[in-house]
């Protein structure tokens, strides 16, 4: 069983905060981790390959120094990593992201692909199903359960916004997994002396066989025209007197706005 | 690198420097250079007040003059129109006569309320109503609507920004080499180009985007249930209905079953016109028995804070929010509630918000109609006594 897992170094948006005299962005000692939703990916891989053996590689495309997450991945015991990285890469939406993965992955060959729901800079949740149409194979977004897997084909639960569903999938395919799935490792220690030592490879656009039009800026059929910071909604009062006054106002005022 | 500076006009002000959310622009000898962090955001390009940031991004423009419309994709779960489908022909409708071009809904799987589609907006319907298209199938459903795309190239698709929409939209993009803006809080036309003006939070809702896709059609967004506003509803217009062959599904999956989770259909966040919220200032599992006691006092349902949810005092399925859910109730009440951004996101347009927080600094207070600052295992039960007291005068 062969299972690439797609991760992505983002920043923790937690800390992103616009500074309000000057509309910028605060990004002093913001720092960079693996996305979150990533380690549930990792997680799943490993454990089916527990279960069914087989070898587990972590990708990621991104600067040289998100080798520091495919290091994370190789210590909590991933087989194995790939650095995407190359100038040309820069700039990419996901459009063109899902395309350079997914050429990647051809070339390593695949049963199943394991992507996190969302990665969360821009919580679009579409790099795993634009990579499933690139590679012409069945996805599933929003895995919540692995009911049953085999070299040939699996069963999962997929949360829906009403219900879940059980699906029937045929391998090769990808699916995009939610944090209730599983908990994830914490690195061994034995794992962590692998990935200090792990030398591992870079690809670039000639080592994958991507189209130098379909890669970063240039394949990428979106484009930021401009960021702003998000409109104040400029409301602010604060009832006064005793607990007792405050809670009467304020079933008077709704009262008198007909909300209960 | 497509952004450079221009170090003639360069002066060395800086303000590049503020405006790069990546850090990527430093000052050195007194000009501003872009290093390799560079995210090629253009954030830049306008914060320079000397004019000298060039913007080589923008590519030769190649779009194809054929595309013209504008479609929705109107989701259906066991027949019924998903609510975001009527919001989705609000917007549709405006930009459709903004563009001055139709407005078409596409619909797969069988429903009733084909003709409410037009009356809510629609000039066309693209109907498939075989069985096979009941449930999200993602490969038969981008399929068959790349097959439609490609057959009468609308400019514009807008979905919602659903389960079902965000899975399979995606796949239609790739194969069609499309731009896809996901979670659009804000459409616009910008007039000169046509080009639809994507707007979005970025960065977990600390700021906001402008997205274009200025050489692809049709330029795709999915958008969020609840953020955008029905359109006028009338009884008598007409449209057509177009039906349309179903494709055969693949023999590669296959839904074995629907399982509707009791947490969930209670819940109907979305539908609630009374929402009391509970975040982590609630303390515990018990606190969120006392905010149950309160909704229901006023015909309405609980929701909550991902703080709360992370501590598992109450399910996903309530989450309000930037990953949760977004709602616009009459009447919000937060408790104990810090006011993240990510928490507003998912709040701020409902009607009347009620803060009840102990620090009278935190955030939320800044959206709310009504604060109380005060502690709310002394604020809720005297709320609650008070209401079934009827002591409202
Ligand atoms: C990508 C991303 C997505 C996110 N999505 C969401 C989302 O969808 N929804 C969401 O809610 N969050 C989301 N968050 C998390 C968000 O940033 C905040 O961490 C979260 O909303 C905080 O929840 P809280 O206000 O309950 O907790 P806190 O920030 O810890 O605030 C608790 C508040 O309770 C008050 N308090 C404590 N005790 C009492 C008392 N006895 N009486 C009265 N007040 C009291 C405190 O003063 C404080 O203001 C997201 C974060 C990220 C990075
Ligand atoms: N640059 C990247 N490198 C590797 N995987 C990625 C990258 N971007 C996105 N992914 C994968 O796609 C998922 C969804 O990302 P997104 O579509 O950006 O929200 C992530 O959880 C990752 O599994």
């Amino acid at each position: 069983m062969k299972i690439i897992v797609c991760i992505k170094q983002v920043p923790d948006v937690t800390e992103v905060r616009i500074d309000p005299q000057t509309n910028t962005l605060i990004r002093e000692g913001v720092p960079s981790i693996m996305n979150p939703y990533d380690y549930h990916a990792i997680e799943a891989a490993l454990q089916i390959k527990e279960f069914l053996g087989g070898k587990v590689t972590a990708i990621t495309m991104g600067p040289p120094q998100a080798e520091e997450i495919l290091k994370e991945a190789i210590s909590m015991g991933v087989d194995e990593a790939v650095l995407l990285t190359d100038k040309r890469f820069a700039g990419a939406d996901t459009w063109a992201t899902a395309y350079t993965l997914s050429k990647a992955a051809e070339k390593l060959g695949f049963d199943l692909i394991i992507c996190g729901k969302q990665a969360i800079d821009g919580d679009t949740a579409q790099v795993g199903p634009e990579m499933a149409e690139f590679l012409d194979i069945p996805h599933v977004c929003y895995v919540r359960k692995i009911e049953k897997i085999t070299k040939e084909d699996m069963i999962v639960e997929r949360l829906m916004d009403d219900c879940y569903e059980k699906v029937w999938l045929k391998l090769p395919a990808l699916i995009t997994v939610v944090k209730e799935l599983n908990t994830p490792r914490p690195p061994s220690i034995r794992g962590r002396m692998i990935a200090k030592k792990a030398e591992i490879p870079k690809w670039g656009l000639e080592e994958i066989g991507a189209e130098e039009d379909k890669v970063g800026l240039k394949g990428s059929p979106t484009m930021v025209k401009n960021i702003f910071a998000p409109p104040p909604r400029g409301e602010r009062r604060i009832l006064e007197g005793t607990p007792e006054e405050q809670v009467t106002t304020l079933l008077r005022e709704l009262r008198r706005l007909g909300c209960i | 690198m497509y952004i450079k500076i221009n170090i003639e006009k360069c002066n060395g002000c800086g303000s590049c420097v503020n405006a790069c959310p990546f850090g990527a622009i430093l000052i050195e000898d007194n000009k501003a250079r872009i290093n390799e962090a560079c995210n090629l955001c253009g954030a830049c390009i306008e914060s320079c007040p000397e004019e000298a940031i060039i913007d080589e991004r923008v590519k030769e423009k190649k779009i194809s003059e054929e595309y013209k419309g504008v479609w929705i994709f109107a989701e259906q779960r066991d027949g019924k129109i998903a609510s975001v489908a009527y919001e989705l022909l609000g917007i549709g409708r405006r930009l459709a006569d903004t563009l001055n071009v139709e407005l078409s809904a596409v619909v797969f799987g069988k429903t009733d309320e084909v003709e409410e589609l037009i009356k809510w907006g629609a000039d066309k319907v693209y109907y498939v109503s075989a069985s096979e298209y009941s449930y999200l199938d993602d490969k038969l459903y981008s399929k068959t609507l790349v097959q439609l795309i490609k057959t009468y190239k609308p400019e514009i698709l807008l979905a919602g920004a659903t389960a079902i929409g965000r899975s399979f939209i995606p796949r239609v993009a790739a194969s069609l080499r499309a731009g896809l803006t996901a979670d659009c809080t804000g459409l616009e036309i910008e007039k000169e180009t046509r080009n639809l003006l994507q707007i979005r939070p970025a960065f977990g809702g600390n700021i906001m985007a402008t997205v274009v896709s200025p050489n692809s059609r049709p330029q795709i967004a999915t958008v969020r249930p609840r953020v955008m506003k029905r359109g006028e509803y009338d009884p008598k217009r007409k449209g057509e209905i177009i039906n349309i062959e179903p494709l055969r599904p693949s023999d590669k999956v296959r839904i074995l079953e629907r399982v509707e989770d009791i947490s969930f259909c209670k819940v109907s966040l979305q539908d609630a016109k009374v929402i009391v919220s509970g975040g982590r200032g609630v303390g515990g599992p018990e606190g969120f028995k006392m905010l149950w006691e309160l909704a229901n006092l006023l015909g309405g349902t609980v929701g909550a804070s991902r703080a709360a949810v992370d501590e598992g005092w109450i399910p996903y399925a309530y989450q309000v929010g930037q990953t949760g859910k977004t709602v616009c109730p009459k009447l919000y009440i937060a408790c104990g509630i810090s006011g993240a951004v990510q928490h507003l996101v998912g709040m701020q347009s409902s009607d009347i918000i009620v803060a009840i927080n102990k620090d009278p600094n935190a955030p939320i207070f800044n959206v709310a109609t009504y604060g109380i600052v005060g502690d709310l295992r002394e604020i809720i039960p005297l709320l609650i006594k008070k209401i079934r007291e009827g002591v409202i005068e």
